[in-house]
């Protein structure tokens, strides 16, 4: 698991040159500063992890389990509750910050979101299928995912077949995405390469687990 | 107006002349040799301008012993010392890719004129 991890907002692809003047493409990710609202410790809640709010919010208009919740821990109420699982919460207490320089330049990080829904999509989008030809007597197939198994052996679909549905909308995980930029004086955070989610949404970065 | 423009305005640069398609353009380009630096001399017609903000681009055609050459640059890329225009060039259309059909003098595009 995780040593670090913060939240982010996608803010969009641009393009840096690098040392070498050289393009990068780079994702822009907005990481304002975000308080730690809860820790959860394995002996108490049975796995470690923090739970910390970004942003700022009325007050008014917040329920009154929310209320109560941000009460308990101080903090000052937050446009969102994300849950950042880590392996150690220990240097972690209620109310501490965290900010963009928790990255430096040059890291490998991991960054996950929900992906851009797709609606109820084909078998030709959802899954990669080749379709039927677009001529030579193909009939109002050309989109078709053809067979879906055999005959009276085992006359039924095996499930699991890949089929027509819907598409997108999961969280999906991006890993080893270099830091080109940490900034949090600007509170932005550049990652080479793209990241799942539409623009405005809420992305978790957290280092790299699996290596390269 | 776009969301990532608090990074992309650090790029942009800001020594950039005016310069259209048709016109002859200087490019200076920074060129490393190992660990030497020397700028070398880029001169041609421009073809085509496309792309806006850090993404865009141009392109300069020039003929070189009898062969064609063109070279795409980034319009900000640091890459670029300077750019001079040296002459400004009177067409018809943005994108002059009809000059790489035509050699000799018909491969000319005739030099603005200012009254």
């Amino acid at each position: 698991m995780a040593t670090k991890a913060i939240v982010g907002e996608k803010v969009g692809m641009t393009q840096v040159w690098d040392e070498d003047n050289r393009i990068v493409p780079v994702t822009v990710l907005r990481v304002s500063p975000c308080r730690v609202v809860q820790v959860k410790t394995p002996e108490h809640d049975g796995y470690s992890a923090i739970q910390v709010t970004l942003g700022v919010r009325d007050e008014s208009k917040l329920n009154r389990p929310e209320a109560g919740h941000f009460a308990k821990a101080g903090v000052e109420p937050g446009r969102k509750l994300v849950e950042l699982r880590l392996d150690d919460v220990s240097e972690f207490s209620v109310g501490q910050e965290i900010s963009a320089d928790l990255l430096s330049q040059g890291e490998h990080v991991d960054v996950t979101a929900v992906s851009r829904g797709k609606g109820f999509a084909g078998a030709m989008k959802r899954h990669g299928f080749k379709g039927a030809p677009a001529s030579h007597g193909a009939h109002r197939n050309h989109r078709k995912p053809g067979s879906v198994g055999q005959c009276a052996t085992p006359s039924r679909v095996f499930r699991g077949k890949k089929l027509p549905g819907r598409m997108g909308a999961e969280k999906v995980t991006t890993l080893n995405l270099m830091v080109v930029r940490s900034d949090p004086e600007a509170q932005v955070l550049l990652v080479r390469g793209s990241v799942p989610g539409p623009r405005g949404g809420t992305v978790v970065i957290r280092d790299a687990v699996k290596g390269d | 107006m776009q969301p990532t423009d608090l990074i992309d305005n650090q790029n942009l640069r800001d020594d950039i002349p005016d310069f259209a398609p048709g016109d002859t353009l200087k490019v200076y380009v920074k060129v490393v040799e190992g660990n030497r630096h020397r700028t070398q001399l880029f001169e041609g017609v421009v073809i085509r301008r496309q792309g806006s903000g850090v993404r865009e681009t141009f392109t300069v055609r020039k003929v070189s012993f009898g062969v064609g050459v063109e070279r795409t640059f980034p319009l900000h890329t640091p890459v670029i010392d300077k750019i001079e225009v040296a002459t400004r060039g009177d067409v018809r259309r943005a994108k002059l890719y009809y000059l790489r059909d035509r050699v000799g003098k018909a491969a000319k595009v005739k030099e603005k004129r200012f009254n």
